[in-house]
């Protein structure tokens, strides 16, 4: 890791000093964030791909005025955000973000579907197509803030603090979004994952 | 101390992110080993993230790199642009 960053800083002063080309392999390590971050926020795949383009492109254009001292995937991260959240507010309008509010003060039900008779599934079950499907549905359903939290936590890797500091919100409403995304994809990917589950004995489980 | 079901679910996240003090982290352990439920559900929320992290999951468009890299290498080749007032 330490190394990484290490030839990351290294290429970043080439790039600045004037070698440009190199921006190819320093940006090719961060293009599936670079898309799925605006994907989380436009949620529409042309669109995305477009934005992620015009946030790279930014990225190149201001790499000048990167700091060293911050974390370069976390940098453009912030820049995809800003990106996605420029073009969301083109298409809606100003409101957005007060509804988004909205929805986060009205909380919810988030408790976790209980389930009886679980058998832990086995890893070969979760490869089956259905499942992953079933799961980017209900990921683009969840509340525009939660999925953002989630996306870069969870999808992505960062860990809470930069999560939070990418999106410009406090750790502790990060953690609480996180909780509350994952409570919510529980819920809605039990029943399938309840089919993949072995039955306890013969043939007397609850057939879905 | 002794949890309830309901204390163990509002830490499910903390606790698979190993984010919760010791002592708490040995209180929903210790709930965990004689609560089929609470297991279930730590079981499943984790196979969630599991399915989340898996590439296969959420694909980019076919021929996105491509086209990205092409629109850069465009870019690459405008000489030094003043830069832009945001």
């Amino acid at each position: 890791m330490q190394q990484k960053s290490k030839n990351e800083a290294e290429l970043i002063a080439r790039i600045v000093s004037g070698e440009k080309e190199l921006f190819h392999e320093l940006i090719r390590p961060y293009e599936r964030m670079v898309y799925l971050t605006v994907f989380s926020i436009l949620k529409n795949e042309a669109e995305a791909e477009d934005a992620a383009q015009e946030a790279v492109i930014s990225a190149y254009r201001h790499l000048g005025s990167f700091r060293a001292e911050a974390k370069f995937s976390t940098w453009l991260t912030t820049i995809a955000i800003n990106e996605g959240r420029k073009r969301l507010r083109r298409a809606k309008g100003a409101t957005f973000e007060s509804i988004d509010e909205q929805e986060e003060e009205k909380g919810g039900d988030f408790t976790p579907a209980q389930l009886t008779d679980w058998r832990e599934i086995p890893l070969e079950a979760l490869e089956r197509k259905e499942l992953r499907e079933a799961l980017r549905k209900a990921v683009a359903e969840l509340p525009d803030t939660y999925r953002q939290v989630f996306t870069l936590r969870d999808l992505e890797e960062f860990n809470i603090e930069e999560t939070a500091q990418a999106l410009g919100i406090n750790t502790g409403v990060a953690k609480v979004r996180l909780h509350r995304a994952r409570v919510m994809l529980q819920k809605r990917l039990v029943p399938f994952l309840k089919t993949l589950a072995p039955k306890r004995r013969g043939f007397f489980g609850s057939a879905p | 101390m002794k949890l309830d079901c309901k204390h163990v679910w509002e830490y499910i996240s903390e606790y698979i992110d190993d984010t919760v003090d010791a002592k708490l982290r040995e209180d929903i352990e210790r709930h965990l080993e004689h609560c089929e439920i609470c297991s279930a559900i730590l079981d499943s929320t984790r196979n969630v993230l599991v399915l989340t992290a898996d590439d296969r999951t959420f694909e980019l468009p076919v021929g996105y790199s491509e086209r990205l890299h092409e629109r850069l290498a465009k870019e690459l080749k405008i000489p030094e642009t003043p830069e832009e007032p945001k």
